[in-house]
């Protein structure tokens, strides 16, 4: 037999019906996550059309994009501050009710963003395929896992048959290696990649991570670089499970347990690219040579090392176009620059990883006046998680905000924006116009680097402050 | 979905490459249960100043641009978010087919799903549409070609499978719904091997 890669494995232990020149494969979808933004309408062609959810317990609920953050409003009296926001959390609720799926409402001890919550429960385990109405379910790829966004109308035909129409896709190698320099984090290591690939360049591929670098990374670091995947355009991106990962899983409440967890694992060890795999394309990245990254531009692409100078491009109507948004110029130095508001959180980078990364740059400090440092935790259990350790003491100490958990500034769904014009250093995945908030601009970087710019009030180089 | 076969129209160019979902549709609009209704919120932050007023500079502003059923974009076209409220926000507006040089992946399935047309052409196709915008262009799905009103014709890439479903006004559940005995032999089989 051939040589074949991980994503091929996957996919072929998926495929229900195969792909034939006429017809797009029928694929099985193992673990179906939803939220309240993008089921609402899929929900409602099931009622129309009188089905039902075929595999309830295969889809797992949560609200996460449209919540508010404050404890007021998720655990007080004070009713959701956006009263659409309010209506769909409502709907989710009664449908779940209605058609028996499993939903983390409100005040659920294991709400989070569901990206968050599927790895820390065990849900999201290797071989699986996972979807979920939202295009950063490329994270789940960490474990292993063929995990990819689909729209509303493809949510409805994983509720009514378990399955997906697909082409299969190509397969592109991410090949690292090198040691990260101390300072230098996994989302530095992605953002180098989308620089390097474009935001384009992926388009039709699913990436698999591979090297040395990737080998020695933690399953949140892992989380962090896959769930950026759809940021260079890639559909999906992959890691092969390792013993990190088998270690992560291990115990977790829905892992297998006891004998279905040895026969788990020892499946679970074939789940890497056979040597002689030939890619699509690839690409090689040295980690030795990276510096924390920052974004100066609308995309994520628009990427240089921290220390470096946005580049000069003469006769670019697109590159002039994002940089007066910024109110940037070609040749200025990022580092100095002032900010007015610094976002840790959002299924990037909103594990208990970051949230350390950030408290030890945060000991002892404070944040500077006139800047506003909102840390929204990915979940309530990493909430919990951060309480117990210590964390958000230090945030608190410092003058940061600490809330209840959710998507939040990333997109700004909620009312938690970025006001017009204002400078936002943010740990989330896109830097687009408006993301937010109408008029805002994102500068993307590390849990590191969004400390140290929140302690100086300016683009700060984190390794000054580590 | 109302079958899609021919689109005769004059072109709306926005030459930006990247547009991404939250151009096309931003976060805040995306509070909506329905799909209805979203045309007015089409690239709201690029048609519309902070006092709501349309900003006459943007193209779908002018009045050259009312009917048109053809929107030609730069390259990477639909990039970002998977919400679907993007491609309903293009189709309630009154477009019917999107051209670019490369549209994104998951932009683009959702597209397919809702009968608005997804089509990708040539550097030299698409530096002619840009340089002409409101130019009458001529699109037939059974055959899958553009044509220019110089008479160039190119043919677009589109799955077959697509095209049928788009032809005949067809929903993809139907025919995954077709195979339901197929799923359920696939999940016993599974069960028996697990």
């Amino acid at each position: 037999m051939s040589a074949r890669s991980l994503f091929d494995k996957v996919w072929t232990a998926h495929e229900v019906v195969g792909e034939t020149a006429d017809t797009p494969a029928v694929l099985y979808i193992d673990l179906h996550l939803i939220h309240e933004v993008t089921s609402p309408q899929a929900f409602t062609v099931l009622k129309a059309l009188g089905l039902t959810v075929r595999r309830p317990e295969r889809t797992l609920g949560t609200m996460d994009h449209s919540t508010p953050t404050s404890s007021e409003q998720v655990f007080g009296n004070v009713p959701i501050k956006v009263d659409a926001a309010a209506k769909q959390v409502r709907q989710l609720e009664q449908n779940a009710a209605e058609f028996g799926v499993e939903l983390f409402a409100m005040r659920d001890a294991r709400r989070g963003i569901v990206h968050v919550i599927s790895p820390e429960l065990g849900s999201t385990q290797p071989g699986m395929t996972v979807v979920c109405g939202d295009s950063h379910t490329s994270t789940h790829g960490a474990f292993g896992a063929l995990a990819f966004g689909i729209g509303s109308t493809e949510v409805g035909h994983v509720f009514a048959t378990q399955c997906l129409l697909q082409r299969k896709p190509k397969i592109f190698a991410v090949n690292v290696d090198g040691r990260l320099r101390l300072g230098v984090t996994a989302k530095d290591l992605i953002l180098a990649i989308i620089g390097k690939v474009g935001v384009s360049g992926g388009t039709g591929h699913v990436f698999e991570y591979r090297g040395s670098t990737i080998d020695r990374l933690s399953m949140d670091e892992r989380m962090t670089v896959c769930n950026m995947s759809i940021e260079a355009g890639a559909r999906a991106g992959m890691i092969a499970p390792d013993e990190t990962t088998f270690a992560y899983l291990k115990n977790k409440p829905r892992a297998p347990k006891g004998a279905d967890w040895d026969a788990a694992v020892a499946r679970w060890r074939g789940l890497v690219t056979d040597p002689g795999t030939r890619f699509d394309a690839s690409v090689d990245i040295d980690a030795s040579q990276l510096e924390p990254m920052i974004t100066y531009g609308t995309n994520p692409g628009m990427v240089v090392p921290i220390t470096g100078a946005i580049p000069e491009i003469s006769g670019d109507a697109i590159n002039d176009k994002a940089l007066r948004y910024m109110g940037f110029h070609g040749g200025d130095a990022m580092l100095g620059k002032p900010i007015d508001v610094v976002f840790i959180g959002s299924c990037t980078n909103g594990r208990l990883e970051d949230l350390q990364a950030a408290a030890n740059i945060l000991k002892g400090r404070k944040v500077a006046p006139g800047v506003r440092l909102m840390i929204v935790p990915g979940s309530q259990q990493i909430k919990r998680d951060a309480e117990a350790a210590g964390l958000a003491e230090i945030f608190k100490a410092a003058g940061a905000e600490w809330r209840e958990s959710g998507c939040s500034m990333c997109l700004g769904m909620n009312g938690d924006t970025v006001a017009a014009g204002q400078y936002a250093i943010s740990t989330s995945n896109r830097n687009f116009e408006g993301r937010q908030g109408v008029g805002a601009r994102t500068l993307l970087v590390s849990p590191y680097t969004a400390a140290a710019s929140a302690v100086r009030g300016r683009i700060t180089d984190p390794r000054e402050l580590l | 979905m109302e079958p899609l076969e021919r689109v005769r129209s004059k072109t709306v160019v926005i030459p930006s490459s990247n547009i991404d979902t939250d151009q096309i549709i931003p976060a805040r609009f995306l509070t909506t249960t329905t799909k209805e209704g979203l045309g007015k919120q089409l690239f709201a932050d690029w048609r519309y100043g902070a006092d709501g007023a349309p900003n006459p500079a943007f193209v779908l502003n002018k009045p050259e641009s009312i009917g048109c059923q053809v929107l030609v974009a730069g390259h990477n076209f639909g990039c970002g978010s998977s919400r679907e409220h993007a491609p309903w926000a293009l189709l309630d507006y009154g477009f019917r087919a999107v051209i670019s040089t490369q549209i994104a992946d998951i932009f683009r399935s959702n597209s397919l799903k809702n009968g608005l047309l997804p089509i990708t052409v040539d550097d030299s196709t698409a530096r002619w549409l840009e340089d002409h915008p409101g130019a009458e262009v001529d699109i037939d799905l059974s055959v899958a070609r553009l044509t220019l009103p110089t008479g160039v014709a190119v043919t677009f890439p589109i799955e077959a499978f697509a095209r049928h479903c788009l032809l005949n006004g067809l929903d993809e559940l139907g025919y995954l719904r077709s195979r339901l005995g197929d799923i359920e032999r696939y999940e016993a089989a599974r069960i028996k091997d697990a």
